[in-house]
This record gives structure tokens, C-alpha cells and sequence, in this order.
């Protein structure tokens, strides 16, 4: 139980971090708020290597950390939005046969970025940022390969760690 | 190395299907209104607070002052505002038809579009 609980804590902490270097990263997509999603590396070993409803409150406490710690409350929604949706979306399509953590990532990618824009057309009241979804799409695909790649190599490690 | 990607069929499905849908909707937004951006729409909290030419070099105070909106060589861009992030004035100038500078704090938003004069007159000509 102990150990449970450690383990929590330094998932939390990986997440924040990834969470910072994410706001160091100057890449706008043209909405304010939205942002690549680094931090759901931490996420998706998470829904790998915990239940799932720790997989969500480890999702849950990020945001708010990061949110209080270098954001406001409008990333705070964007990111509860695009968090929750991706690691909903995941968990079903982990428990689907024939998709590789690369795939399930991708997934977890994509609409991670369609949270957002949501949001974001709730927010502002408008439809016009529709016009993003061509390259919030391909950059959820692309970022969510990368983080299927990394999190991949990184349960190996820990599967051989026996942690 | 080999190991780092192994995709299975379902995640390429899952691929094309994505590459297909952004595809799709960018073809889509090409064909129901990617020309003809000439002015810009102002909206400050869902309403609209005028429209502006792209053609006419101008700067244009937003919501009272919050936002100040330059027009120059056919583009829009944010020059101040005095929302903390401040995410709105980093922004790219825009142009193109339904690009977008949002100010979320003031709730201001930015929209190039094409006016319905000119939808008038493509389709008489
Ligand atoms: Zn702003």
C-alpha cells in the first residue's frame, strides 16, 4: 500500500515535469491554451502499469497541480478537457484486441487535441476553430506516435526492473 | 532498435483513418469558403462588434481599449492587449479565410472572413 502510494507520487512529479518542459515549448497552434501533450507519456505508462482509476486520478491532480503551479483557469479546462477525453478514449481501445501502445496512444493523441477544441469553441463562441482541426489531427497523430514509442520503450525497461 | 516500432494493422488502420478525416476537413474548408478573405469580424463574449476591410490599413481598439488590432498589407494582427498570457499578441498575423487570433481572457475574438458582398458578386459574375 505504501508503495502504492510513492509510486503515485512520482508519476505526479514526472507529469508536472513533462507539464513545465510543455510550456517552455514555443508552439503555437493558433488557439491560445492548447498544447501538445507531452505529459500524457506519464499517462499512458499509467494506464499501462496502474488501475485505471489511479490512471485517472494521477490525470485529474496533474491538471490541477500544473494548472495552480504555471497556468490559469482557462488551461486548467483545456487540459481537464483534453485529459480526460484522451485517457477515456485510451482505456477503451487498450481493452480492444489489436492495438499497440502506439496505437492506443495515437488515440489517446488525437483527442486529447479534439478536448481542447471543444473547449475552446465553447469558450469563445465560435465555430471558426474548426479551421484547426486539419493539424490538430496530424499533430495528436504525431505526437501521440511519439509518446506510443517512448512509453513502449520505457514499460520494457521497467517490465525488466520488476518494478 | 527494430523493437521501438511495432505497429499493428488496427493502428494503421487507425492512421490512414485519422490522416483521412484531417484530409477531409481541410478539403472541405478549401471548398466552402478558403477564398475571398477581404475583412475581418470582430466578436467580443459571442457578439459581433463590426466588421473591417483587409484592403484598408487601419487599427481598430477592441472591447474599450482591452485589444488593439493593427490592419496592414491585407493581414490582421494583434499588436497589445492587456490580458495576463498575453498568448494572443504572440500570435501570427492572419489572413486567410476563417483564420483566428482568440484573446480568451477578454473573450475576444478575431475572424477573417469574406464578406457577403463579395459572395454577391462571385456569383453574378
Ligand atoms: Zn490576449
Amino acid at each position: 500500500m505504501k508503495s502504492r502510494v510513492a509510486y503515485f507520487g512520482v508519476f505526479t512529479a514526472l507529469a508536472l515535469i513533462f507539464g513545465y518542459i510543455e510550456t517552455l515549448i514555443p508552439i503555437s497552434f493558433g488557439i491560445p491554451g492548447v498544447k501538445l501533450g507531452l505529459a500524457n507519456l506519464i499517462i499512458v505508462i499509467a494506464l499501462y502499469r496502474m488501475k485505471l482509476s489511479e490512471a485517472f486520478l494521477l490525470s485529474v491532480v496533474r491538471v490541477l497541480l500544473s494548472g495552480f503551479l504555471f497556468g490559469n483557469y482557462f488551461s486548467i479546462l483545456y487540459s481537464l478537457a483534453g485529459g480526460l477525453l484522451s485517457l477515456t478514449v485510451m482505456a477503451v481501445m487498450k481493452r480492444q484486441e489489436g492495438f499497440s501502445i502506439a496505437g492506443v496512444s495515437i488515440a489517446g493523441g488525437v483527442f486529447h487535441n479534439v478536448g481542447q477544441l471543444i473547449i475552446a469553441a465553447l469558450v469563445v463562441e465560435t465555430f471558426s476553430v474548426t479551421y484547426y482541426i486539419p493539424v490538430l489531427l496530424i499533430a495528436g497523430l504525431l505526437t501521440g506516435l511519439l509518446i506510443g514509442i517512448l512509453a513502449g520503450g520505457m514499460l520494457k525497461r521497467l517490465a525488466e526492473l520488476s518494478f | 532498435m527494430k523493437t521501438f516500432l511495432k505497429l499493428k494493422k488496427k493502428d494503421w488502420l487507425l492512421i490512414i483513418i485519422i490522416i483521412c478525416v484531417a484530409g477531409l476537413a481541410f478539403f472541405l474548408h478549401e471548398k466552402i469558403g478558403g477564398r475571398g478573405a477581404n475583412c475581418v469580424t470582430i466578436k467580443v463574449d459571442g457578439t459581433i462588434q463590426g466588421v473591417y476591410s483587409l484592403a484598408e490599413d487601419q487599427e481598430i481598439e477592441i472591447n474599450g481599449g482591452t485589444n488593439l488590432l493593427v490592419i496592414r498589407n491585407q493581414e490582421a494582427n494583434m499588436k497589445e492587449a492587456d490580458c495576463p498570457d498575453q498568448l494572443c499578441v504572440h500570435q501570427k498575423p492572419v489572413s486567410k479565410n476563417h483564420e483566428s487570433i482568440i484573446c480568451l481572457p477578454n473573450k475576444v475574438v478575431v475572424e477573417v472572413d469574406s464578406s457577403e458582398n463579395s459572395e454577391f458578386d462571385a456569383v453574378t459574375n
